[in-house]
């Protein structure tokens, strides 16, 4: 940023601007530009809204109680919190696989040092997430500056922090039981009467997210990571520090991944090596239904959310209707195949 | 940047210099001892084949090579070891056709990529950026359509106004020296007209340009001087308002047969008096 913008550049004296122009495309002013530029978040909120009103319909004594959404709060941000920081990683046009093995791994350190600290939970905290984020510096070395394409190098390393958590504990699970009392617990996975009994694991969800459309859509390191993805050369021409941005976005995931493992593992209060193995495909799905874009350049935190949300609502929703269980992946895999190929049609006419 | 030096001193220095500039990589001599002068406010041409040095000259320019030998200096100070940062500093702005814009977004964002107007948090200042580039479409980008707005998506431009907006960034963003790659590659017609439009607005941005092509039709129109590589040495300079067609068909001919020209316009084609007039 060696240079200011010449805000007298032209001869001519500035036309006055109008005001509006400022705060984007208006629904009101221009609603081809407003469809245009938010075809592929309205695609995936219709979408939304109509799978969970066949659900109220076809399930209404279970859609239409509080229950079940006490049940999303809580399974949800388990794969949610990841979905939002592996959006930015798919919009850079890298990708993640290894984030269910990180929530383990960080989950390894988490357990050893609550063992040895006489049950310290804080200093428990701190070594999930310092091992989390050392995951993600080890997947970006390797992606960024081995410059092994990330698909491949995170299947590697799904396998190599899954191992490495294995063969430290030896296949052993860890009942956590007191934990249950500390401050940590009540703060991440709590249930509290002034949040409406709802898990604090979804505020969490949403806070995340939150943070994370800020980051993307209103900072510089969003900025970046659109132009990334989107035309690598031109970013480094124009000056961004790909390998750094891109560096920091694995860091992101495994942060995710393991304040993720802490919650899996605090809900049921027991440490399991397998942990985050079921949340791999969800995460990804909630991304990717969410109308982000494999190949980079494009993608939302919205439609990530409502991803998430579609894609957890799924499950439950179809043993609810009293379907089979049997039925559940074949409906399950239509939704995605459904979704992501509608937004894909989306892009090609409106993109 | 040079400092101590006066305006007045400055005006009989040529903007960018490369004196006796050789460039050999493993198996080619790319180079051999060009000289190559920009003017203050000065658009030159640059043309010759594929393989006559063209990128080569370019990418020591922007700092992606150093050279074996020779000089490369700027207002006249010689700037030892250029880098690609260091070249952006000192106002030189490549536009490349295919790598300048990112598609998938917006107007807005693509003219401050990289250079983003933020607050000390690193957060957007996403109203005044849309300002700024709603400003520039109508005052230098001659967009006056309502179906654009710095909310267009930039894969909605045609080639030629890509070309546009990338040259419209590099001038608001006080480049002092553009480099155009090939621009005209590609280009109908009609969009090739509305780029070269955007090539003399560097000019009356009082700027200097330098137009690498293979053709001389291309930059006929809008160089003040043109210069001819030939596998890798200076093949010809003169100035294409004082020839025909005809006349600059027959310089290329002769160059792409012998290797240079009997054409020598070299008297004047490098003095400061008329590199500082442009034309």
């Amino acid at each position: 940023m060696s240079k200011s913008p010449n805000a007298n550049s032209g001869p001519l004296p500035a036309p006055a601007i109008d005001w509006r122009v400022g705060r984007g495309v208006s629904l009101l002013h221009d609603p081809k530009g407003f469809l245009r530029t938010y075809a592929g978040q309205l695609g995936i909120t219709a979408a939304f809204i109509v799978v969970w009103l066949l659900f109220v319909v076809l399930a209404p004594d279970t859609f239409l109680a509080a229950r079940i959404y006490a049940a999303f709060a809580q399974s949800i941000p388990l794969f949610g919190i990841i979905a939002m920081p592996l959006t930015l990683v798919i919009v850079a046009g890298e990708i993640d696989l290894s984030f269910g093995s990180t929530m383990a791994l960080s989950m390894v350190g988490f357990v050893l040092v609550w063992e040895h600290t006489n049950e310290n939970v804080w200093l428990a905290l701190l070594m999930a997430l310092v091992i989390g984020a050392a995951a993600g510096v080890f997947n970006g070395i390797v992606i960024v500056y081995a410059r092994v394409p990330a698909l491949v190098a995170t299947i590697g390393t799904l396998y190599l922090f899954r191992g490495l958590s294995m063969v430290i504990m030896g296949g052993r699970n860890v009942h956590l039981g007191a934990i249950g009392n500390s401050l940590v617990y009540r703060i991440s996975v709590g249930k509290h009467s002034f949040l409406r009994n709802i898990p604090a694991q979804f505020f969490w969800l949403l806070g995340i997210a939150i943070i994370m459309w800020f980051l993307l859509n209103r900072h510089r390191f969003g900025a970046a990571v659109y132009v990334i993805g989107d035309n690598a050369e031109t970013a480094a021409l124009q000056g961004i520090k790909t390998n750094r941005v891109r560096l920091t976005l694995f860091v992101l995931v495994g942060l995710a991944a393991a304040f993720a493992g802490v919650i899996s593992s605090l809900n049921i209060r027991s440490f399991f090596p397998s942990v985050g193995e079921e949340q791999l495909l969800p995460a990804l799905a909630a991304v990717f239904v969410g109308g982000t874009s494999v190949f980079g350049g494009r993608g939302t935190i919205w439609g990530t959310f409502l991803g998430a949300f579609l894609v957890g609502t799924i499950r439950a929703g179809i043993v609810a209707v009293g379907l089979t269980g049997f039925a559940t992946d074949f409906i399950y895999g239509s939704v995605i195949v459904v979704s992501v190929t509608i937004h894909a049609l989306l892009q090609r006419r409106f993109g | 940047m040079p400092n101590q030096r006066t305006a007045e001193s400055l005006k009989t220095v040529p903007r960018l210099e490369v004196r006796g500039v050789s460039k050999r990589f493993a198996e080619m001599q790319a180079l051999s001892n060009v000289d190559f002068r920009l003017g203050r406010n000065e658009i030159v041409g640059v043309i010759g084949d594929n393989g006559a040095g063209k990128s080569t000259l370019i990418k020591l320019v922007c700092g992606y090579h150093r050279p074996d030998e020779g000089e490369i200096l700027f207002d006249g100070e010689p700037v030892k070891k250029l880098t690609v940062e260091g070249a952006r500093r000192l106002g030189v702005e490549a536009v490349y056709q295919e790598r300048a814009l990112a598609d998938l977004q917006t107007l807005w964002r693509n003219i401050f990529i990289g250079r983003e107007l933020h607050n000390r948090f690193g957060f957007l200042r996403v109203g005044e950026m849309r300002r700024e580039t709603a400003r520039l479409m109508g005052e230098s980008m001659g967009f006056t359509s309502t179906a654009v707005s710095p909310e267009s998506f930039v894969k909605t431009f045609s080639g030629g106004e890509k070309q546009g907006i990338a040259i419209v960034r590099a001038l608001y963003f006080d480049a002092e020296i553009v480099i155009l790659d090939e621009p005209a590659v590609g280009l109908s017609v009609k969009e090739t007209d509305k780029l070269l439009e955007f090539v003399r607005s560097i000019k009356a941005a009082g700027k200097s340009a330098i137009l690498i092509d293979h053709n001389i039709f291309h930059v006929y129109e809008v160089a003040d001087r043109v210069v001819v590589l030939d596998r890798g040495k200076v093949a010809g300079r003169f100035r294409p308002k004082d020839r025909t067609v005809g006349e600059l068909t027959e310089i290329m001919r002769e160059i792409a047969e012998t290797g240079k020209t009997s054409v020598a316009d070299d008297s004047s084609w490098d003095t400061a008096e008329t590199a500082d007039g442009g034309s």
